[in-house]
């Protein structure tokens, strides 16, 4: 099945006796959104660091567009589209919109040796690209510092896409975002999606995946327990499958508990 | 939380966030780094002018009796802005200044090399002592103020050894004849247009000697250095692919390293830069008096810190201004000469000199708050 844009096939990746991704499979197509759901220790941040090129895996295989890959580096997985939105951003926030956007990528004018860095071109891309976004950036020179997370978040992923992105891993894009600003942000995710990225997004709040997502799979202590579609599963089913259900239902219990002793 | 409420809370949200912030050019002006030292040298300026307008201060030799200081200040203080842009400190440009004039002064008077040679080799040292100190603190990742600590004190001390083993002495005497007819002694040590003064005497616009020639030469090198530091350091900074590395290695070492910016890299060469500067100094001065002495340009470091903070550096990194620096050494060279025309003691200017700092951070501090936080 050549037709998937990317496919993670058997991943397995060891830290000396820990195991920490077994198995673990996912396959994307051109625009499919794939939200990859976890708590706390599951193996994500290691799963991002294998399809980053930070981690090499142990076992399995990458394959982009139906050839077999391996990243030696971060910058591999760059060049071949890869474009990883870590939860810092990767931003400074003293530093202008376009010196953000351009930052270790500035685009050069001039002579040889004389080169300069085209601050108009720049300020010209990066006010038309967040405008896309539907970011007004009055000012490209305002500092990132000025901006909303959500706004962040969106010129962090912004930045990706115009740099090449091909697949979009965006880790917890939302998750220090209120409603408004999360939502802004997953409003983009969908239309970058809809012009023809593969989308990772990994995330813990299934309310933010939920809406958004094609297909979802979960991990659970190193292991995929399974990638399912949308049309395949609900909300309460990811939200169980995730945090294991029974330890849902006993903290129900306990509150009931608690309730009834203070009345 | 119910589905009623979110929807409550998301048109609440989203009602703030649309409504137009209105940012006017002078709020822009605001939040620009030099602003404070440009503010404060134009407040030192009235200063003067109203308390010692008619002193002398303001004459063609006072003027630049006082850029010259500033000037000296000010080449090191530019190249200390820029390492603190980048996140750094460097501690030892005083010790490198004293350093630099040994390395000039004994070659060329004990061991006969012709001055440009040993003027060369203090430079090659000062690459050598800037790329040390920016591999220590690449490498090692301890503070730069730790490591550049260290190294005040190791070059300090070796400036002294070195000179009492070679010479007996602390002080190297005896430059000053060698500078008539060296290819490269003259750009550390030749006042420029000296036309212009002299025509000025005859025109009777400026004071006159005794013999009728102008009180005032020229423009002293360090004048033109500084004003040439001042422009290269500012086209660096705003215009190159280089400056935005060296504030986003200041502003956030480990996101300028995830984008692909050789973080290490410019640091050592800011170090370099620094080392330098201290070079420069050190070569215009020890020309200057013609001699070479192991405690020139003591404490330096700490005055061109001071410089680069007023002019808008943050101790944190990745964000100030060259201008700023240099604005911060002209505060600095004409408080420093403008007190002697006053009635002030001059025992006041540290004084001055640390209120000056304390005003500046507490100042900067605010507009680093105003740039970040959104509003």
């Amino acid at each position: 099945m050549s037709e998937n844009l990317i496919e993670f096939n058997n991943i397995s990746k060891f830290f000396g006796k820990v195991i920490a991704l077994k198995d673990v499979t996912m396959k994307l197509k051109k625009g499919e959104i794939m939200c990859l759901l976890g708590d706390n220790g599951a193996g994500k941040s290691t799963l991002i660091k294998t399809l980053a090129g930070v981690h090499k895996p142990d076992e399995g295989e990458i394959v982009i567009e139906g050839e077999k890959t391996v990243f030696d580096s971060p910058k591999d997985a760059l060049d071949m589209g890869i474009g990883t939105v870590y939860q810092d951003l990767a931003l400074v926030p003293l530093m202008s919109v376009t010196r953000n956007f351009f930052m270790g990528r500035e685009p050069l004018k001039g002579p040889p040796f004389l080169k300069t860095f085209d601050i108009e071109k720049a300020n010209q891309i990066a006010a038309e690209r967040m405008g896309q976004i539907g970011i007004d950036v009055r000012d490209p020179s305002q500092a990132v510092g000025t901006m909303s997370g959500g706004e962040r978040q969106c010129l962090a992923i912004s930045r990706a896409i115009y740099f090449g992105a091909k697949v979009l891993v965006l880790d917890e894009p939302t998750s220090a975002l209120g409603v408004h600003q999360a939502s802004m942000v997953l409003k983009y995710v969908v239309k970058a999606a809809s012009q023809g990225l593969a989308v990772i997004l990994i995330t813990h709040n299934v309310h933010h995946a939920y809406p958004v997502g094609n297909s979802f799979t979960v991990l659970n202590r190193g292991k995929s327990l399974g990638t399912f579609n949308k049309k395949d599963i609900s909300r309460e089913e990811l939200l169980g499958m995730m945090a294991g259900g029974e330890e849902l239902d006993k903290l129900e219990v306990e509150l009931e508990e608690m309730n009834r002793i203070n009345n | 939380m119910s589905d009623k409420a979110k929807s409550i809370v998301s048109k609440k949200t989203s009602g703030q966030d649309e409504r137009l912030k209105e940012v006017s050019k002078l709020r822009l002006l605001l939040n620009r780094p030099e602003l404070g030292a440009v503010g404060g040298a134009i407040l030192v300026f009235i200063f003067f002018g109203i308390v010692a307008g008619d002193t002398g201060m303001f004459s063609a030799y006072g003027t630049l009796n006082f850029l010259d200081v500033s000037a000296n200040l000010g080449i090191i203080a530019i190249a200390a802005a820029m390492l603190m842009i980048g996140g750094e400190f460097d501690l030892s440009i005083g010790s490198m200044i004293g350093f630099a004039g040994i390395c000039i002064a004994i070659p060329a008077i004990y061991w006969g090399w012709p001055l440009w040679v040993s003027i060369i080799f203090a430079f090659a040292m000062a690459v050598l002592v800037g790329y040390f100190n920016g591999i220590l603190v690449v490498r090692t990742g301890l503070p730069s103020f730790i490591v550049t600590l260290a190294m005040l004190f190791i070059l300090r001390g070796a400036t002294l050894a070195i000179t009492r083993l070679i010479t007996g002495r602390t002080q190297v005497p005896g430059l000053r004849v060698l500078i008539e007819n060296d290819p490269i002694a003259w750009m550390f040590a030749t006042d420029t247009f000296k036309w212009l003064f002299t025509w000025l005497g005859s025109m009777n616009l400026i004071a006159l000697r005794t013999d009728g020639t102008p009180l005032a030469t020229g423009i002293p090198p360090s004048v033109i250095w500084f004003i040439a530091a001042t422009l290269f350091a500012t086209w660096i900074l705003m215009k190159t692919r280089y400056g935005n590395w060296i504030f986003a290695s200041g502003g956030d070492k480990n996101g300028a390293t995830n984008v692909g910016v050789p973080v290490g890299r410019v640091k050592i060469s800011l170090f370099i830069g620094t080392a330098v500067a201290a070079t420069i100094f050190a070569t215009i001065q020890v020309l200057d008096a013609g001699s070479a002495d192991t405690m020139r340009g003591n404490l330096k470091e700490l005055e061109a810190i001071a410089a680069a903070v007023v002019g808008g550096c943050l101790l944190t990194g990745g964000y100030g201004s060259a201008i700023g620096a240099a604005f911060g050494a002209l505060i600095f060279g004409t408080v420093s000469m403008g007190i002697f025309y006053t009635d002030v003691d001059t025992d006041w200017f540290k004084v001055f000199l640390g209120a000056m700092m304390l005003i500046a951070v507490v100042f900067n501090n605010y507009i680093r708050k105003r740039v970040t936080e959104s509003k």
